[in-house]
Formats: structure tokens, sequence, C-alpha cells
């Protein structure tokens, strides 16, 4: 499956939230009604850089029914792979990106009884575009997000629109996650979005708890870079390095090996491909346990390499 | 574009109703070899296809404002043949706003959208509507979203929510079905509302059209063709009138076979929604008759040859069986065993 063509995006305003949160509004560039959304979408914004342009998902935050404008909140990350830091210090207002037509693997579910939405930190954007929606339609939420200390008032601010009486904002991981998960009604549908650490604990105690895997989903940003590691590409014998700050997906796109991709972020399958030696290290959400421990298989947009070498079929 | 519209056709009572040379040339044949079986022949829903019936998102014929006219008469009748279940408002409005734009880009001079915001102006000349509405507000329209726009197309649509890793039929505008109730399947999954169709289940045609389905993107819409026979132009053929119809396949004579007889094609096309991640479903029926097919050559070899050897089930599953002989025999006469090119495309201008 293929996206379609890419829109081209121009900045419409910058906002500082906080020394590391910048939201940025985007319009048409070309004057077209920008592609509808759904709450939980994102797009993939191509960020020029020094070092080569950059290909980051960025979930779009809060609706907008006439068509006119994206909203993203981007973090600066300690160690960038160099996105989120040209965003931060590069991009002006007046500028023109190329993004994606908006897609999403992390949905609303319609019948669920109760949605249970679990945050941390920068994982709060797609509750930000879900949190109007629940409203419009009266449905039951509980919302818990996770923060640092010093981020609390940040985060306040940003769900000052979507106050409600079951909305917690926990200052550090004080509050037990069984806790919340205890209490649930049958029929609840639980959301989880942040960090890899906070998401794998949350999605455990669902499971402990004996939640069933269909109420549970989760939305991932990518573990960004880790350890280098070498790729073998076993049709040609090429070897290439992937860099502690490039993901494997974009160190064969920079190679120009065009592995078809969707979401980036371990969740949709598209770039899925076959590991013939070496052990992966797998960060993605589409393949199941089994399928992982075969080792044979990687999703290359967030998955690494453990072993010093990794031999795909490409 | 059609230059004129019929605006006096029946599809119940005495029928009147019949496809102009053109229309035939343009008829979305079924067929692309000399036999048939099931597979998931799905394709992107492009603009451009062998005949004319695919150079827009939602085809619209000679016989648009008749089956207009249509739809609203069996609505009057049996108004639960449009039902959406509330957790689909989204869906509606998703779906309006996208036949409202796929018409006005296709068939400008007959539709048109004109967007302040979200005030919204829609024109239909062929109907002679003129609205003015706010999108998002149902309040402003005279009918529901879905309801409202799909009055105005021709053919069935159904939404698919989608959750569990599966597609639940929660909605849909139902008038011109081959044999299946809306108001039963509503609410089923995938699996369960194609329960009835015979052999696909155990070639696994399900299990992967549904893998396929779950994977559609926005602005990546697919097609399919899908066909069975009706006697007598008929599109209500639904289970809830069965009465009225099921006798009509008793009365087919070698002498009336080629005017009664006709092939029922469904252009089925998949559509995912952007605000609500449904699927819309449509289902644009054909009618032609088995006179007006044998004027295209192969299509008449080839009609001949897929019925001849058509599997048992499916045509038990079709209906056929009481007709079948009879409109193999018929078929015959235009069957001189000539080789026929591959694909569907009429391969001629001019009808025999």
């Amino acid at each position: 499956m293929t996206l379609g063509r890419d829109i081209p995006l121009r900045i419409r305003a910058i906002e500082a939230l906080s020394p590391s949160l910048k939201r940025i509004a985007f319009v048409a560039a070309d004057g077209n009604p920008l592609p509808g959304s759904r709450p939980g979408a994102h797009i993939a914004l191509t960020v020029p850089g020094i070092d080569g342009a950059h290909r980051n998902s960025y979930s779009l935050v809060g609706a907008h029914q006439d068509r006119t404008t994206y909203e993203v909140i981007v973090r600066r990350v300690a160690q960038s792979r160099g996105g989120s830091a040209q965003v931060h210090e590069a991009l002006r207002v007046g500028d023109v990106l190329s993004a994606s037509p908006p897609t999403s693997q992390f949905n609303l579910q319609n019948k669920a009884k109760k949605h249970l939405l679990i945050g941390g930190g920068i994982g709060i954007t797609p509750f930000l575009s879900f949190l109007p929606v629940l409203r419009e339609r009266n449905l039951a939420v509980e919302m818990h997000h996770f923060v640092r200390p010093d981020e609390v008032t940040v985060f306040e601010r940003l769900l000052l629109p979507h106050r409600m009486p079951t909305m917690r904002i926990h200052a550090g991981r004080a509050v037990g996650i069984e806790d919340i998960l205890k209490g649930q009604p049958l029929g609840t549908h639980l959301y989880i979005c942040g960090p890899v650490g906070l998401m794998q604990d949350v999605e455990a105690a669902a499971y402990r708890l004996g939640w069933p895997t269909s109420n549970i989903h989760q939305e991932s940003f990518g573990a960004s870079g880790g350890r280098p590691f070498i790729v073998e590409l076993a049709r040609s014998g090429r070897k290439l390095q992937v860099g502690e700050n490039q993901s494997l997906l974009e160190a064969l796109e920079a190679a120009g090996l065009p592995v078809r991709s969707m979401c980036r972020g371990g969740a949709c399958g598209e770039c899925l491909t076959q590991v013939l030696a070496g052990e992966p290290e797998h960060r993605d959400h589409f393949l199941t346990a089994a399928e992982k421990s075969n080792g044979d298989r990687i999703m290359p947009c967030v998955s690494r390499s453990i072993s010093p070498l990794l031999t795909i079929d490409i | 574009m059609p230059a004129t519209f019929k605006t006096d056709e029946t599809f119940r009572g005495a029928f009147n109703y019949r496809n102009s040379d053109e229309a035939i040339l343009r008829f979305p044949f079924p067929f692309t070899e000399d036999s048939y079986m099931y597979s998931v022949n799905i394709e992107p829903h492009v603009r451009g296809g062998p005949t004319g019936a695919f150079q827009a998102v939602f085809d619209v014929d000679e016989h648009y404002v008749s089956e207009c006219r249509e739809r609203a008469l069996v609505l009057s009748q049996d108004p639960n043949r449009c039902i959406v279940l509330p957790h689909m408002l989204a869906a509606e409005w998703d779906t309006l706003e996208l036949i409202m734009e796929s018409l006005a880009a296709d068939y400008p001079d007959h539709f048109s959208l004109t967007r302040d915001g979200l005030q919204w102006r829609w024109i239909n000349r062929p109907l002679g509507i003129d609205d003015t509405f706010v999108f998002g507000d149902p309040s402003s329209l005279p009918f529901p979203p879905f309801e409202y726009i799909t009055r105005q197309a021709q053919g069935d649509f159904t939404l698919q929510d989608q959750r569990e890793d599966n597609l639940f039929v929660d909605g849909g505008m139902v008038t011109t079905q081959a044999d299946w109730s809306l108001e039963f399947d509503v609410g089923m999954s995938f699996h369960e509302w194609h329960g009835p169709v015979p052999v696909a289940h155990d070639l696994g045609v399900f299990d992967r059209a549904l893998q396929f389905l779950l994977r559609i993107q926005h602005d990546h819409p697919v097609r399919r063709l899908n066909w069975t026979m009706t006697v007598n132009p008929r599109l209500d053929t639904s289970p809830e009138n069965y009465p009225i119809w099921g006798p009509d396949r008793t009365t087919i004579t070698p002498e009336n076979v080629g005017e009664k007889l006709h092939l029922r094609v469904e252009l089925q096309t998949l559509f995912r929604l952007p605000r609500s991640n449904a699927i819309l479903f449509g289902v644009r029926a054909y009618l032609a008759s088995l006179n007006e097919l044998v004027r295209v050559p192969k299509w008449g070899r080839r009609l001949h040859r897929v019925l001849r050897d058509i599997h048992p089930s499916l045509a038990e599953y079709k209906g056929l069986p009481r007709y079948h002989q009879c409109a193999v025999n018929f078929l015959s006469e235009y069957d001189d065993g000539a080789v026929t090119s591959m694909g569907i495309a009429p391969d001629t201008n001019t009808l025999s």
C-alpha cells in the first residue's frame, strides 16, 4: 500500500510552549483544502537538514473540520536524529515543507463503553485530537498523563481547553499503573502513548490484569537511535553503516533503496523486511511476540540490531 | 458525461427501461476471460478504464434521474432501507463530502459545490436541488447527511466501521440490491455478512480480502466488479420484496429470454473515509438485457461460455437454475467459437 502524493505545507505560525516544545501550524501551500484527518492521525514531515532531509511522523493535534489547518507539537529531543533539532532551530514562518497525507493506526474505538487514555510527556499529542471528539460525543473518558515535575504547568496549560473531572496530570510515576487499570468497567478501551518504558509498563500491567488484546491500543513515536551497526544487503552484498542518529529505514533510503513504508512508527507493517542473519532488536508493535522471537523479520522504521552485523533480504 | 437524462424510466410494474447505444458500449462488462470463478479481483479505483463506466469517481449515466426517483419510491414504502447506527455520524459527513466533491469535479455542468468555511452550497441541476447548509450541523439539511446525499446518487452504499481488526456494516442506503437485506445485516462483521456466499470461504477469499480492506488508505479507493442476473430491469430485488420478484424467475421462455433476462453488474467501490476511519462501500448496479449485450459480438460469445461452464454452486447462489439452460441456448446462437481478446473492452465502436 502506498500513501498519496506528498502535500506542500506552509508554516503559518510557530509558538514556543516551553523551552523544548513548539507548536507549529501549517496551511496548504497550494491553496487547496487539506486532506481530512481523523483523531489520532499523523503526518510524516520532511525536514531539510545539513546532513540531508529527515522524515519524522508527528500527530495532528486538534480537529479542523474546515480543512484549512494542520497543527503539530514537536519536542526537541536531546539525542535528536536531526529532525526535531532542525524543527526547533531552523524552521521559520512562511517556510514550505513537504508532508505525507494524514494516516493512522491509532484510532478511537467507536463502540467502547469507556475510553481510558494513559500518556506520558509528548505522547499527549494524539490525545489532544481525541479529547474534543470524545467530549462532543459525550463519551465516558478517563485520562492519566505522566510528566516530568518541572513540566506540570506546561501540560496543564495544554490540557486546559479539555479539562474534565476524570483527567489527572501526574508529576513523575508515583501513581501505580495497576491501580488505574484495576477499577475499570468491562468494555473499557485503553489507549497508550508516550515513552517506550511507560508504554511497556502499562501494556504489561494490562495483560497481568487480564485485559484482552483487542482493548489495548498504542501509538509509538519510535525510539530514536541507538548503537550503530552494519546492515548487509544480501542480494547485492552491499554493506551500509546505520548511524546512531539514524533509523535502519533511513539508512536504506539514503543509499537509494526506497523500502515501502507508511507509518514509520512500527505499527502498520508496511516496511516488513526479511532477516537472513544477525539478531534484530525489535522495537515495533506490528510483529507478534512469536514472530519477534523467531528473529527472521524486522520493521526497519524503528527496529535495530543487537548483533554488530544484520543481513537482510534486499 | 450524459448529454441528456431519461426521465420517464420505471423499474417495476410495466417496466420502461432500455440502454442507448452509448450506454451499451460503456457497460462495465464483468468477465475478463471466457470463464468465471471468485477471486480477490480488486484494483485501484482510478479514472480511466476499459469502458466509459470507469471515467468518474461516481459514475452518472443516462438513467440517473429515473434511478433517484425509484430510490425515493422505495424509501417511501420502506424507510428502513436507509439505516445508520448513531456512532457513524462522522462517517455520514465524510460520505456527503466525498460524493459532493467528486460529482462537482467530474460533472461540473450538472453539479456544483461552493464552500465558505463550514457554510456550503450544493447545486444538483438534474434533480433541481439548490441547498445551503452548515457542514457538521445535521439540522441544516432536510435529511440526515448520509441519506441526503445518497438519495442523489445511483447505486447502493454501506458504511463499515473498523474495530477489533474487523469491519462492521453499521449503516447503509440499500434500495437496488441483489437479494440481501441491510436491515438483517446491519451490525454484522465482515465474515458474518458474507456467510451465505458459497465456495469463496473455502478459497480463503474473505480472509485475504478483509486483510486488504483493513489497510485501505484515504485517497486510494479500490474497485471490483460483481455480477448476477435479474429477470426484468428491476433494481429492487430485495428479500423484503421477494414475493413480488421471485415468481419472475418462472416467466423466462425461449421467446422472451433476450428481452427479459438482464445481466446485472455491480461496480463496487471502497473508500477510506478521512475523519471517521470508516469504509464507504459503493455498489453501483448496471442492467443490460441479453439482446443489448449480444450487440457487442465479443460479449455475446463470452457470456455464452461463462454461463455454459459456470460452477453449479455459483449458479445456484445467483438464482440461475430456473432459466440457466434457456439463457445458454439463446446465447449459443451468438457464439461462433472465435477466440476472444483478454479483458472486458468491447473491441468495437459500433453495435451490430
